[in-house]
């Protein structure tokens, strides 16, 4: 499923499509304060309703809202159906998470999703929008044959579990803006955005304590330095790419104010957004 | 000629209004200022619910209500101060270093916050507490600097807009103390965890809202890691059912962080919503 060329294609017969959406966004903007960058790809659930949008009557902010939502929404149940599946293989005894601490810590996380998968539900459907549904059967967790191993390979369990916590972060913050006019929605998007990096964190740990499947010479950290992945393959790179950042709001982090300051913590300091096009791109693999 | 405009300006019945309005409210804030001082309780090893606990009670104590209590009989100089208001810059009713208003106060909001923090861990660094590990140092010093970048940042973003640097009080905690270290360090940062979720809604520009979630999931990414070597797994303990973060406003979080900073700080030009 290529979204993108789902939209290239539709643009080279409707060069018109992207300014169409442009129109849209543009026209939000101005209606309650809505700044920032409504994505232009969406993911495949959502995509049929925005092309409605973009050559629809004009619709509230509402709408872009609830869009929004329903993104968190479909995230939310990547991770949920993730950490089910995998406690569930660990209680089959087909994956070999420590008994413990590492298994409490993977059920605990697992049900901060399916809480956050709730809740999702429950906002969407107060805002009359209608929640996306996914289920078990919509992932395919090995993303094309990338990681077959991912639910008998703890390791390879841990990393795509990093992954998907540290991208939902970026995710999460990337979508801030798309979301300054609901004062609620907000402040609740930021109360789960600030628990995936606690999850994100206590991961990270879990690695550094495992240590499988982490490049040589490379220190997990429960923060991300520059972009590394601190995995051992190229396919999670795209969710670290851009976090190399040291400079921020044109200022310069490094050594900034005539403290010692490195290029690593400069990075680190800060994490980054990604935009809804990125996101969709880094995680339609694990969609069936 | 200026002499006899000053003069005529002094016994202008709203000058003199003004100035009766200013004692009034110096008084007010004193007592005001005595009374939270009171109820603020010196910290040792305070847990964090041990923090809610005391935020909660001056909150209490900030109410009108048991101001009013406290005082006794005292409507009528609250009377008074609610008239001068109206007629007077509203700075004239809070002494102290004003965060200011809009975005900026936000930004000085947490620059204020973020100097806490690079002061705690700067500290920290110089003076481990017994017992720490390898680790724990190399990690401790990777927050010193991101809080010390954090500070440095809001500065240098404010320029001219920015608070002074603020006087700190550490003399609750034990620095030799790895309980009393990690659980002020945990405190900090659930803190300020819950304090820049609460203020996402009261910033108006975009960039700064973004801006705000780059840090405060780093600060959540220490919150996590600081829990997790006082006691493991309870990386995100503290959660409301949904799974979702309990946010502060800049009041409950001032409450809670006051006890360790001197300088008298007005924050009652922040955005409420």
């Amino acid at each position: 499923m290529k979204i993108e060329n789902i939209i290239n294609e539709i643009e080279s017969v409707e060069p018109e499509i992207l300014q169409r959406l442009d129109g849209r966004r543009n026209a939000m903007k101005s209606f309650a304060k809505f700044s920032g960058k409504i994505a232009l790809a969406a993911l495949p659930i959502a995509f049929g309703s925005m092309l409605n949008k973009a050559y629809g009557s004009p619709t509230g902010p509402k709408d872009a809202i609830t869009d929004v939502l329903n993104f968190a929404l479909t995230l939310e149940y990547l991770e949920s159906e993730f950490y089910k599946a995998g406690y569930d293989a660990s209680m089959a005894g087909t994956l070999a998470i420590p008994s413990g601490a590492p298994m409490g810590a993977i059920k605990t996380i697992r049900d901060h999703e399916i809480a956050h998968v709730n809740f999702l539900k429950t906002a969407i459907t107060s805002l009359g929008g209608t929640p996306v549904v996914f289920t078990a059967a919509s992932f395919d967790f090995t993303a094309k044959g990338n990681f077959p191993t991912v639910f008998t390979d703890y390791a390879l369990f841990l990393a795509v579990a990093q992954t998907f916590e540290d991208t939902g972060v970026r995710a999460y913050k990337g979508q801030a803006g798309n979301l300054i006019s609901n004062n609620d929605v907000l402040t609740a998007a930021l109360n789960i955005h600030s628990v995936e990096a606690r999850h994100a964190s206590h991961i990270r740990q879990m690695r550094k304590a495992n240590g499988g499947l982490v490049p040589a010479g490379v220190d997990v950290k429960p923060w991300i330095t520059l972009n590394q992945s601190g995995i051992g393959t190229s396919a999670v790179q795209a969710s670290y790419n851009g976090e190399e950042l040291t400079t921020q709001a044109g200022v310069n982090i490094i050594n900034i104010g005539g403290f010692v300051i490195s290029a690593n913590a400069a990075s680190e300091c800060f994490d980054e957004p990604l935009t809804k096009e990125q996101v969709v791109s880094i995680v339609t693999p694990f969609f069936a | 000629m200026k002499i006899i405009v000053t003069i005529l300006f002094i016994l202008n019945p709203r000058f003199l209004f003004y100035r009766s309005c200013e004692r009034v409210v110096n008084n007010y804030k004193n007592q005001l200022f005595f009374t939270t001082k009171l109820i603020r309780m010196p910290t040792k090893n305070v847990t964090d619910q041990e923090l809610v606990a005391v935020a909660e009670a001056n909150i209490k104590n900030f109410s009108r209500r048991n101001f009013l209590g406290y005082i006794g009989g005292a409507s009528a100089l609250l009377l008074t101060a609610a008239a001068c208001k109206k007629d007077t810059n509203s700075t004239n009713n809070n002494s102290g270093t004003d965060l200011g208003s809009g975005d900026v106060g936000i930004l000085n909001y947490a620059y204020a916050l973020e100097q806490i923090e690079a002061a705690f861990y700067t500290k920290v660094f110089e003076s481990p507490y017994s017992g720490i590990t390898a680790s724990e140092t190399a990690l401790l010093g990777d927050i010193r600097d991101h809080e010390v970048a954090h500070r440095e940042f809001f500065k240098a973003a404010l320029a001219t807009a920015a608070i002074p640097a603020l006087v700190l009080d550490f003399s609750s905690i034990n620095f030799s103390s790895r309980d009393s270290v990690l659980g002020t360090a945990k405190a900090f940062e659930d803190l300020g965890v819950s304090a820049y979720n609460g203020a996402g809604k009261l910033i108006v520009s975009a960039d700064y809202l973004l801006l705000a979630g780059k840090i405060v999931s780093v600060e959540a990414r220490h919150a996590a890691y600081i829990r997790d070597i006082i006691m493991p797994g309870t990386f995100a303990d503290g959660l409301d059912a949904n799974g979702l973060e309990i946010s502060r406003s800049p009041k409950e979080v001032f409450a809670i962080a006051g006890t360790y900073v001197k300088t008298k700080l007005n924050i009652s030009n922040l955005p409420t919503n």
